[in-house]
Order: C-alpha cells, then sequence, then structure tokens
C-alpha cells in the first residue's frame, strides 16, 4: 500500500492526520455546507447580512415549503424524472445490445463501429446543436419530454456500448461457445444467458445515466422552453433569475434539485464508482 | 466457431441436416446486425448525421427558420476579424490549461485518503460529492461564494483589510473564478480514478522498493505513477473533454459577461445561434465547427492509443 500505512506512522502523525482529515474535509465541502445552512435561515438572516454565521433560527419546514409552494419547482423536478428514467431505460436497452454484439461476433467493422461509439461520445454538443433542434422541431417533439428522451438516448448510447461491450469482453467466453453448441439460438443465447450476468454492468449504467441526464442543463435549455417541460436545472436557472435576493429559497431549490443523484450515489456507491472508474486498472 | 455443427441440437426434432446447418452459420453472420440496428440507427441520426449538416449550415446563412443563404467560406472568414471568438478561443485555452491541475490535485487527495482508518469509507464519498451535484447547483454556490458584499471570499478579504473583489464582474478575475468553480467536481472525478487506480498497485512491488530504500517522492515518482498510468490516461481524457466542453458554469455564473469576457466557443456559439443577440445558425455552426476541430486533435489522440491497446 502507497503511502504508508498511518498506523506505521508515530503517534504525533497519526494524531495530525485523524485531525486533519475531518478539517480538509469541512473546507472541501464548504461552499456546500454554507448553501445547506442558509436554506434553513429565516429571510430576516439575509436582510441582515448574516450569510455565512450560525442562522438565528432554523427555518427548514417554512423555506422547502416556500420552494414548493411559491415556485415550480415541484413541476421541474416531475420534469425531471419524465426525462431521465425513460432515458434509463431506453439506453440501457440500446447498449445491452450494441455492447453484446461488439463483444461476442467477430466482423470486419466491428472495431470500427465500436470507435465510433466511444468517439462520438467525446463530441462537443454545440457541433449537434443546430441541427438536432432543427429535427426535434420537425419531428414536432421541440419542447416535449420525448424530444429530450430520444436525444438523451441516442446520446448516451455512445458511452454505454462502450462500457457493456468491455463488461460482456471479460464475461467467460466458454459458456457461450458451450450454448451455441447446444444449438441455443443467438437471441436466446443473450437474453437467458448473458444477460443475467451483466446485472451488475446494468446497476452501474443506471445510476450513472440517471445522475449524467438529471444533471444536464445544455440540452434542457436547448430542447426545451416552457416551464411544462423544463428540467430542474433549467428551472433553477431561471428562478434564481427571479429570486434575486432570496439566497435562502435559492438555496432550498438547490438543495432539493440536487437531492436525487445525491440519494442515488449513496445508495448504489459502489455501482456509480464502478463504472466512473471503468478502465481506470487496466489497459 | 464452427462448433454447432459438431453436435445434434439437444432440443431439435432432426439431427443436424445442411440447410439447419447453413440457417445457425448464417444466423450467426446475421445476428450481431440486429443486435446493433437500433443503437447504430439512433447514434446515426443524432449523432453522426448532425456533425455533417452543421459542417454543411455553416457555409450558409440562416435563421433557422427562412431560407438559407450561401456564403461559402465566408462565416469563416468573419472568424477571423471577430474579437469575441478570440477573447472565446483564448479563454477555452486558459480553461484548458489550468483544468490540468485536476489530475494531480486529484492524486494528492487521493494519496491523503488512501488510508485504512475508521470511517475513511465515508471520507472518498464526502470528497466524492462535488462530482455527483449537477453543475448549475456548483455555479450558483460559487457565484454566491464569490458575491462582492456578502460572499465568504470576500468576507475574508476584507477582514483582513483588503478591498473586496468583485471576481465575477471583473474581466481580469472572472474566468479564472470560474475555473476554480469547475476544476471542484474535476478534482474528484479525478481523486476517484486514483483511488480505484491506487487500490490495484501491485503491494510486492512497493515491498521490494522499500527494500531498497525507495520513499516518499522517489517511490511516488518511480513506482506508484508509473502504475497509475491507466488512471493517468482516463483522468486527462475526461479532463480535457470537461475543459473544453465547459458551458454550464458560464452560462449559470456570467451568461459569458462582463461584456463578454468570460465567454468560451461552447457558449459563444449558443449566444450566437440562439439567444436574444439573434439567431445566427451558420455562424454558430461555424464556431462549433472550429471547437469540434480543436476537440478531433485531442480525440484521435485518445482513440490512437485506445486502438493500440486494443490490438496489442
Amino acid at each position: 500500500m502507497f503511502p504508508q500505512p498511518i498506523e506505521k506512522s508515530s503517534p504525533s502523525i497519526r494524531y495530525l492526520y485523524q485531525i486533519g482529515l475531518p478539517i480538509a474535509l469541512i473546507i472541501w465541502l464548504l461552499p456546500l455546507i454554507a448553501v445547506m445552512m442558509t436554506s434553513v435561515r429565516p429571510a430576516a438572516d439575509i436582510t441582515a447580512g448574516n450569510y455565512w454565521g450560525w442562522p438565528s433560527s432554523f427555518n427548514f419546514l417554512d423555506n422547502y415549503k416556500s420552494v414548493f409552494i411559491d415556485s415550480a419547482i415541484g413541476g421541474f423536478i416531475w420534469n425531471s424524472f419524465m426525462v431521465t428514467i425513460p432515458t434509463v431505460v431506453g439506453t440501457i436497452i440500446l447498449s445491452c445490445l450494441t455492447g453484446y454484439a461488439l463483444a461476442i461476433y467477430n466482423f470486419r467493422s466491428n472495431l470500427l463501429i465500436f470507435f465510433m461509439f466511444v468517439a462520438g461520445n467525446f463530441i462537443p454538443f454545440q457541433i449537434l446543436m443546430v441541427p438536432v433542434r432543427d429535427l426535434m422541431l420537425q419531428m414536432g417533439v421541440y419542447d416535449t419530454y420525448r424530444g429530450l428522451i430520444i436525444f438523451h438516448i441516442a446520446f448516451q448510447t455512445g458511452f454505454c456500448t462502450l462500457f457493456m461491450r468491455n463488461f460482456i469482453k471479460g464475461l467467460p467466453f466458454e459458456l457461450i461457445e458451450s450454448a451455441r453448441v447446444e444449438g441455443v439460438t443467438e437471441f436466446k443465447i443473450f437474453w437467458h444467458i448473458v444477460i443475467p450476468l451483466m446485472r451488475p454492468a446494468i446497476a452501474a449504467l443506471a445510476v450513472l445515466v440517471f445522475t449524467f441526464i438529471w444533471n444536464d442543463y445544455f440540452w434542457a435549455t436547448v430542447l426545451t422552453q416552457g416551464s411544462d417541460t423544463m428540467p430542474v436545472t433549467a428551472g433553477l436557472n431561471s428562478l434564481n433569475g427571479q429570486w434575486v435576493a432570496a439566497w435562502h429559497l435559492v438555496s432550498a431549490g438547490a438543495v432539493v434539485a440536487a437531492l436525487p443523484p445525491v440519494i442515488m450515489f449513496f445508495l448504489m456507491q459502489k455501482h456509480f464508482i464502478a463504472g466512473l472508474t471503468l478502465g481506470a486498472t487496466k489497459g | 466457431m464452427n462448433q454447432a455443427s459438431t453436435m445434434p441440437p439437444k432440443s431439435g426434432i432432426n439431427p443436424v441436416t445442411p440447410p439447419k446447418k447453413s440457417m445457425l452459420r448464417n444466423q450467426r453472420k446475421m445476428a450481431p446486425w440486429f443486435f446493433l440496428a437500433p443503437g447504430i440507427l439512433m447514434f446515426l441520426v443524432f449523432v453522426i448525421s448532425p456533425i455533417f449538416q452543421s459542417l454543411w449550415i455553416s457555409f450558409y446563412e440562416w435563421d433557422g427558420l427562412g431560407e438559407k443563404t450561401w456564403l461559402g467560406l465566408a462565416n469563416y472568414l468573419e472568424l477571423f476579424d471577430d474579437e469575441n471568438f478570440f477573447i472565446s478561443l483564448k479563454n477555452n485555452i486558459i480553461w484548458l490549461v489550468l483544468y490540468m491541475l485536476a489530475p494531480p490535485i486529484g492524486l494528492a487527495i487521493a494519496l491523503m485518503l488512501n488510508q485504512t482508518v475508521f470511517g475513511i469509507r465515508l471520507y472518498k464519498s464526502l470528497f466524492f460529492f462535488p462530482f455527483v451535484i449537477s453543475q448549475v447547483v456548483v455555479g450558483l454556490v460559487f457565484a454566491w461564494f464569490y458575491d462582492p458584499s456578502y460572499g465568504l471570499l470576500n468576507v475574508v478579504i476584507t477582514s483582513f483589510g483588503f478591498e473586496p473583489i468583485a471576481v465575477l464582474a471583473d474581466e481580469r478575475f472572472v474566468t479564472y473564478g470560474i475555473i476554480v468553480a469547475g476544476l471542484w467536481p474535476q478534482v474528484a472525478y479525478c481523486m476517484i480514478l486514483y483511488l480505484t487506480g491506487l487500490n490495484n498497485v501491485a503491494a510486492d512491488q512497493i515491498e521490494a522498493a522499500r527494500l531498497d530504500n525507495a520513499k516518499g517522492w522517489k517511490m511516488l515518482w518511480y513506482i506508484i505513477i508509473p502504475q497509475l498510468r491507466p488512471a493517468t490516461f482516463i483522468a486527462v481524457v475526461v479532463t480535457v473533454i470537461g475543459a473544453l466542453r465547459s458551458f454550464d458554469l458560464v452560462s449559470i455564473m456570467t451568461s459569458g459577461g462582463p461584456y463578454g469576457s468570460s465567454r468560451v466557443l461552447s457558449y459563444y456559439m449558443y449566444e450566437t445561434a440562439l439567444s436574444e443577440y439573434g439567431y445566427r445558425m451558420g455562424y454558430g455552426a461555424a464556431i462549433a465547427v472550429v471547437l469540434f476541430a480543436i476537440m478531433m486533435l485531442f480525440i484521435t489522440g485518445f482513440i490512437w492509443k485506445m486502438i493500440r491497446d486494443e490490438r496489442g
């Protein structure tokens, strides 16, 4: 292990480490801690300029209630779910199929197609912006959930194919070979043998794609217009414009908007990190 | 591959007969295309073909609704006289250079956290936290941290007796201020990559190096960092992409201001093509093509390395 395990160092260093760690963490998360504190402040604190001190009272319920009642944030969050969940499902279905094809079959254009997916994943969104927006307008899905969902599924399939393909490559190929020997059809092999083994990969991608799509801001601004379809990222930005000095409300809104991916992350931490660090150990 | 023909299928009524054999082989030849079709179709329609459409639009004058007017290279020539374009390009380079701090800082934090003391797992996930939340939230938090009258930064500065700095309203500081906000989640991402990498460093090599009296920096430089190469590669890839994709923070923290001094290409493109400043889709597309070309330089490098690994 590197660096030297702390248990092996002198007591004073060990002591220093144990004190330093929480201090470092507090400094690192200071912006977030401040937001959480502010989200429970009474409005009086804001007018009095008490932004960073201890809240004069804890108005947790009042602030969060007024965020939901006085603003459209409840609707924005609903919109985010309506876009995010179908995207996760669709992306996983498509990328299971493509990942399987690219991992199992040897055909001439295999690597070419694989790297098309990989490269597509890296391009700047702006090169897609004008044509995709135009296409959505022509298809009549601009400013609808469907428009966002379709685009997100298509784009995320790139990253997810890379992930699924590498995961399936790591599965024992003999399983598939022996099923073929038994005369099982290709689709049945996929469905009854490979899919059950892919559960950890599916879990990892589900939580990653959920976070990516939930946090997407660019496409939310480009492909939606009204508060009927606007996801919470774009919605929060428009609220920020409305509540100019009401920072206790802005921060309560920010906390609410950040919560779903945070909960996802803590519930499925292992999968999340496995997904994100794909390839960080070999290659 | 042709083992299917050596044994009769279990469930089949007939033993393997020639037509069946060719059907199975045919099936295996066709199968990948059935699996690939939906994904490829979506990807071609919504990702690959728009790239070419943008390229094509960049040769026209177009407001997004009416007729397109052919301009040839005029949009690209206009870029050369556009001061805002060069400001954005310069800012992109600043982003790219400063973002490269993310991998080393991430590594430093990873080294700090690579211990087995009580509660370390919670520490690791809390340090990773900034990456999980949306950039919109990060942008709001930092905009507020920099606020000239009440922001924490200025509370600290004024308590030392200095004049407050309006970071986001000052052309000299604004881009750096936004980059700091962007580095926060980026460092967290690099940290998690390195933590995973450190987990897999060969213990016997460390022991062997210890026997040879390698310590501290020397150990880090000669033994650890070479073994972290895969993690470093990914950290650099995601950091380059992150720097060039920077849009959210600029949009949320300053909308490109003051006087357009914090624009980056991605934001400038959006502004030209879609905002109240007008719908110049053709010119916007030309900016996007330039950004794409810059990104392609890096993408080609990354892909080239990946292909080499794939074959080797």
